[in-house]
């Protein structure tokens, strides 16, 4: 089971500011480990976001993006106390969601 | 590096603007730049390196490893099962983190001896927990995507110390015994290359290629080492404690390495907490 991610959601202005950072080791699939052997491509592949019940982002991730990565973005037209739904899901059909409420 | 890609870029885009204001004082972090003014007058360089730290911390993955350690700390493990959270006592009453790790390495009646944070936690994860002190010493430091459970539990430990005054106990003779060693072994030169701590630490103003090194001898340089620790390192994305970088350092001067939990690196840290006393500390960093 994928490590819990940690989701920060506040309200700036009129819109919500979402910071989310996760857990994954994002394995390019290029390195190799001491043995000489490839290390095996991990990473995530999908991510999703729901604000207050409505899909705001639906995106496609790459082995460009960082272990251990940090997404940030706002959106317009959220209120304080709607429900943040984020959710992965990676190249090895490992996922993992989490909610937070805008504060 | 191409990790965090982006918090590069933004600070590439920032640190082209604020060559062009270097002249100006630093007009955001007012507390921050007087502190530096006291040490001196910071270099246009510095400066940038400051500003890209700042954009760092507002993310940093060294959460994630404190959750891990929240995990570790409460659940019920080894082959005594009992957790850390109902038996270990690290200096301020069973299961008390509330402001530990700023007041660690301290002196334990029980066991009389000082200890730092991560060698009070090994030695509660043997005594209570029942695991063997030479499996936790096989493979102490993070790698790759391995990060040990000492290290974990080390980071929730310091998270409880967030914005609090290092307060490193000087009462006991013991306490004062330790960093009188640790003075000593940081002045100590040996090795093929005739080094010690102090050929780097004991100077203001050297560095390593861009990397600035404390003067660790001087409140101003202990707490620059001691700030950021434990610490998310970019390089690699890994988790490192102290006793990792107190290892390194041995390494990089060519002396045999000390092992895992070692007394002289509990004086070592003695040394360089108390002289930072009294300054407050920020919390788990992050790390280049």
């Amino acid at each position: 089971m994928a490590d819990p991610m940690k989701i920060r959601a506040q309200m700036k202005g009129d819109s919500a500011e979402i910071r989310v950072l996760m857990s994954h080791p994002m394995e390019t699939g290029q390195r190799k480990d001491n043995a000489g052997n490839v290390v095996p491509a991990h990473f995530i592949q999908s991510i999703t976001v729901d604000v207050g019940g409505k899909r705001v982002i639906q995106g496609q991730t790459g082995p460009a993006i960082s272990r251990n990565p940090v997404f940030g973005f706002k959106v317009k037209g959220a209120k304080a106390g709607d429900k943040v739904v984020i959710n992965w899901v990676d190249n090895k059909g490992d996922k993992r969601t989490d909610e937070a409420t805008i504060s | 590096m191409k990790k965090r890609i982006g918090a590069l870029v933004a600070a590439a885009a920032m640190s082209a603007s604020f060559a062009v204001l270097a002249q100006q004082p630093a007009k955001k972090p007012a507390a921050k730049a007087q502190a530096k003014a006291a040490q001196k007058a910071p270099d246009a360089t510095t400066a940038d390196f400051e500003k890209f730290r700042d954009v760092l911390e507002e993310d940093n993955p060294a959460e994630l490893f404190e959750a891990k350690g929240e995990e570790l700390w409460k659940a019920k493990r080894g082959p005594n099962n009992v957790s850390l959270a109902e038996s270990c006592d690290m200096g301020r009453g069973v299961g008390v983190l509330k402001g530990a790790y700023v007041q660690l390495p301290r002196y334990f009646a029980d066991v009389d001896a000082v200890m730092d944070a991560e060698r009070r936690i090994a030695h509660c994860m043997v005594k209570y927990q029942g695991f063997k002190a030479e499996d936790l010493a096989k493979k102490p430091f993070s790698s790759g995507n391995y990060t040990p459970e000492l290290v974990s539990l080390t980071t929730y430990v310091a998270g409880h110390s967030r914005k609090m005054k290092i307060a490193i106990p000087q009462k006991h003779p013991k306490e004062k015994e330790t960093y009188q060693i640790g003075k000593e072994i940081f002045a100590y030169r040996a090795g093929p290359w005739d080094f010690s701590c102090s050929t780097c630490h004991g100077e203001d103003g050297k560095r390593i290629r861009t990397q600035n090194l404390p003067n660790l001898s001087t409140p101003e340089g202990a707490i620059r080492a001691f700030q950021g620790w434990p610490g998310y390192r970019m390089t690699g994305g890994v988790m490192h404690t102290l006793q990792w970088r107190m290892n390194d350092c041995f390494r990089q001067q060519r002396f045999p390495e000390p092992n895992y939990v070692s007394p002289s690196i509990t004086a070592l840290l003695s040394y360089m907490g108390v002289n930072a006393n009294g300054q407050v500390y920020k919390g788990p960093g992050i790390k280049r």
